[in-house]
């Protein structure tokens, strides 16, 4: 399984009512299904997704999150999953606080546009970076709104959403983000891990 | 008529109240079964049947000699699994392939009821069927399913019975039968009651029969469930075994003469005031109604884990009703999953050969079973 869902998954109390937004095919909700929580649901716009959890035996619901997160009531889940995929909405900002409404807490996973490999790539190509985890050519990407771990660190203080865990990932190596090695870590970070709440 | 006699048939002995304030007992329901009640009677399978079907979903209808009108999905080895799960299935009251319907011998009269037989309501039918469940000393089943009008029964189950089956699988139906849904039955129900031999609603009795008005009936509610796309591609503006247009009012296209024939091999095997009854029972519906506005109160104590499906080119049901199901449900936190199936062939895509939509109610019967009755070791 991917570190980033081992990390995200090591931030979910046993039991607990999650939901999963753009669960893709299901690896992270099956894990979290057969080894923490039953109470797991994803939230899928994938077709072809949505077959492969049935598949896998998992409650998933075809939708799009930024249409469908209203159905849900307010604080009904104790965990909130996005992962990477906060910078392909056309409105991050609001699903962000749908998130922090529909969940006690959120769990948001970014891809780090301020690596110094992406950075390179700008600076000395001169062509928009492509990276193992920003693999599109700039024609073809479903990122939007791309950001850096400051730029999301610093949007999420001005809204007075807490961070309550930050966690960077490079390659296999996991370590805390804090005011004091913010740079370093937008720096070094391949993958931002937020927990936030409201 | 013997032959429909003949057919297995549960008589129901218990009072049921219907929705309209008449209280029937002892009426027939008649029902099939697939596959074997295991011991611990936890692999039961009631399936809902739609409008103009009835308790043969597999295998030949041995009144009309034809396949079983879901015999994609139903079988050993198939979506619903006959070798594992054992499947119960009846035609509903108001029916007329042997259950208590407008064609039943009214004792008091000794002539059919016509239409003096009372109108019933989704929630009649699924009261009715719920007394098979005694019959078979089930406590629990392990799934409800039903496309269309099934779908209706589905839902009307669970909120009736909120902790009787652990699945439900509610498919291209609606909570609540929209205006143009009633607009169309309407329009079948006026054609059969145009028709003179209608003889208002005693045909039976006086030896006739509204073949024409029914017939009209069943080519416009075929229409409705292929795609405008599916109808194209199949027919588009082919002409019917004519090099050229006759300028007159034979079937000089193939879709005329296709919608003729549907039409007549129909009367055959459908009465028209089952056809009567049971389209009404469907405009009466609305469970949101039955919850003073509030559909999600509708499944509020139900334990059953639900699994919704809608079609792309299914106008007649819209994913956009099927959602407002699965909307009403997690408002409530309820365990409720839901797909759209990509497909081109209208509402009826739930009774053919749509490997996407039999895969997904395959895997999620057989993953539920496992998850709820088969305990890891």
């Amino acid at each position: 399984m991917k570190q980033e869902f081992k990390i995200i998954s090591s931030l979910i109390n046993e039991n607990s009512k999650i939901l999963d937004v753009g669960c893709g095919n299901g690896e992270l909700m099956k894990y979290i299904l057969e080894n923490i929580s039953k109470n797991i649901r994803g939230l899928e716009i994938s077709k072809k997704n949505v077959q492969e959890c049935i598949e896998k035996g998992l409650t998933v619901i075809e939708g799009n999150a930024e249409l469908d997160l209203g159905q849900f009531p307010d604080k009904s889940f104790n965990y909130v999953i996005l992962s990477q995929t906060l910078q392909a909405f056309l409105n991050p900002e609001k699903v962000l606080y749908e998130l922090l409404r529909v969940g006690k807490k959120a769990i948001v996973t970014i891809p780090n546009f301020g690596h110094w490999k992406v950075r390179v790539d700008l600076l000395f190509k001169g062509t928009m970076p492509v990276t193992e985890n920003l693999p599109n050519e700039w024609y073809n990407t479903p990122n939007l709104h791309m950001c850096t771990i400051k730029d999301f660190v610093t949007f999420c203080n001005q809204r007075d959403l807490k961070l309550t865990k930050s966690i960077s990932l490079s390659g296999k190596k996991v370590s805390y983000i804090k005011k004091s090695n913010l740079n370093y870590k937008n720096l070094t970070s391949e993958l931002g891990i937020f927990e936030i709440e409201k | 008529m013997n032959k429909i006699d003949n057919l297995k048939k549960y008589i129901v002995k218990d009072k049921l109240k219907l929705d309209c304030g008449k209280e029937i007992s002892n009426f027939p329901l008649a029902y099939e079964t697939f596959g074997k009640l295991n011991e611990g009677k936890n692999n039961g399978i009631l399936i809902f049947h739609a409008l103009t079907g009835d308790q043969f979903p597999y295998g030949i209808n041995p009144i009309t000699n034809k396949e079983g009108w879901w015999n994609y999905a139903l079988g050993p080895n198939k979506a619903i699994d006959t070798n594992k799960f054992f499947v119960i299935s009846a035609n509903v009251i108001g029916g007329c392939m042997g259950s208590f319907g407008p064609s039943s011998i009214d004792p008091s009269t000794n002539k059919p009821y016509g239409s003096n037989f009372p109108v019933i309501t989704i929630n009649d039918m699924v009261n009715a069927q719920n007394f098979l469940l005694d019959h078979f000393k089930i406590k629990k089943l392990f799934a409800v399913i039903g496309g269309s009008m099934g779908g209706m029964q589905v839902l009307q189950f669970v909120s009736n019975f909120p902790n009787k089956a652990d699945v439900a699988i509610p498919i291209a139906c609606t909570a609540s039968h929209s205006a143009q849904n009633i607009a169309l039955n309407e329009l079948g129900r006026q054609a059969i009651m145009a028709d003179k031999e209608w003889d208002k609603g005693k045909y039976l009795e006086n030896g006739k029969s509204p073949s024409k008005g029914l017939a009209v009936a069943r080519m416009a509610a075929h229409i409705t469930y292929l795609s405008k796309k599916g109808l194209q591609e199949k027919f588009g503006r082919k002409l019917q075994e004519r090099d050229a247009l006759k300028f007159g009012f034979d079937a000089d296209f193939q879709i005329e003469s296709y919608l003729r024939y549907q039409g007549s091999v129909f009367v055959d095997r459908f009465d028209a005031n089952s056809y009567l009854y049971i389209t009404r029972a469907m405009d009466y519906f609305d469970l949101t109604k039955q919850f003073n506005g509030n559909l999600s109160d509708a499944f509020k104590g139900s334990k059953t884990k639900f699994f919704i499906i809608s079609f792309t080119s299914d106008w007649l049901y819209p994913t956009s009703e099927n959602r407002e199901i699965v909307i009403a449900l997690n408002a409530i936190g309820a365990d409720v999953g839901f797909i759209e199936i990509t497909s081109d062939k209208g509402h009826d895509s739930f009774l053919l050969n749509v490997p996407d939509f039999l895969n997904s109610v395959k895997n999620f019967l057989n993953n539920s079973y496992k998850n709820i009755h088969e305990a890891r070791v």
